[in-house]
């Protein structure tokens, strides 16, 4: 049991960050406010996450203006790719498993 | 076990997000219907006028132009209802997803759909200059049926099984050519309703 927590990456324990990193493993680079609407979270509150995991280079981020408007969109990186997987496994095992380890 | 419990509505968040970012799951099933439902009518239609011209195949080769101008009419106004319609449905259904009917998801949707489509067009077009008038409903059937698998990796997976039925019964069709209305009718109209029947019961009951 141990083992298997360990790796359940802490990084992952928020509702939003996990929320962040499904929606970006399934598409490409998605728009700050599409992450909005999608998790249904304030603006201050996605910026913090995502800033929280772009610190850990798990998500990339491009700023761009179209006319005035700047516009942020984010893509996850090959290593935020692999550590979402290793929670994902983990979290599965955790839940078909519990006799195990 | 209440913290399996947490971890169980994590994974089953994580899965509906995934769904609801990267397909568009609320194509009404409904919508399927009332275009096989308007094809049907279309077809119909269709093979009254062309009867009452005293023709006993449908697209003979000297089809004269003015038929042909009625025949393209019927269409696009069966198209145009079963676009209208399927729009309404399919808005409503999206309201009940929470997701929006146009955004970037709807608009890859429509990109994948038209590219085998709109080569599918022109190639048709080609084919009227050419008065090979008897692979035109084959040709559509075919280019419908791989504009479907296309755009199937964004929306509801099943529409990929109606993509292969279209192409099936396209290539049966280039085989009778003569019959094209006919195949025309049970390829839009009655796996149309089908497929629809069948979506509406799966996602929507």
């Amino acid at each position: 049991m141990k083992h298997i927590i360990a790796h359940l990456n802490k990084l992952f324990e928020s509702r939003v960050r996990l929320g962040v990193m499904s929606v970006l493993v399934v598409n490409d680079w998605v728009e700050f406010n599409t992450l909005k609407e999608m998790l249904n979270v304030t603006d201050g509150n996605l910026a913090s996450h995502l800033a929280a995991l772009e610190k850990h280079q798990l998500i990339r981020v491009k700023k761009q203006f179209v006319g005035k408007k700047p516009k942020t969109t984010y893509q996850v990186s090959k290593a935020g790719r692999q550590a979402f997987e290793e929670h994902l496994n983990a979290l599965e095992q955790l839940i078909k498993g519990p006799g195990k380890g | 076990m209440d913290q399996q419990q947490a971890q169980l509505e994590h994974l089953s968040e994580i899965r509906s997000l995934m769904e609801r970012s990267s397909r568009f799951i609320s194509l009404s099933g409904l919508s399927g219907i009332t275009a096989g439902l308007s094809a049907l009518a279309g077809a119909g239609w269709a093979y009254i006028r062309l009867n009452n011209l005293d023709r006993g195949q449908y697209d003979v080769l000297d089809l004269n132009l003015n038929t042909l101008t009625e025949m393209v009419l019927i269409a696009i106004i069966v198209l145009l209802f079963a676009i209208i319609m399927g729009i309404f449905f399919t808005t409503r259904n999206a309201k009940k997803h929470g997701q929006k009917i146009w955004d970037n998801l709807t608009k890859r949707l429509l990109i994948n759909l038209m590219i085998p489509l709109v080569t599918g067009g022109l190639f048709c077009l080609v084919l009227l200059y050419h008065a090979i008038l008897g692979l035109v409903a084959p040709a559509t059937l075919v280019f419908y049926g791989i504009a479907l698998i296309n755009a199937s990796k964004y929306t509801l997976n099943d529409i990929r099984y109606l993509g292969f039925c279209e192409i099936c019964l396209g290539l049966i069709s280039a085989l009778f050519m003569g019959y094209g209305l006919l195949f025309w009718a049970l390829g839009f109209g009655v796996l149309h309703i089908v497929y629809g029947t069948l979506m509406y019961f799966k996602y929507e009951r």
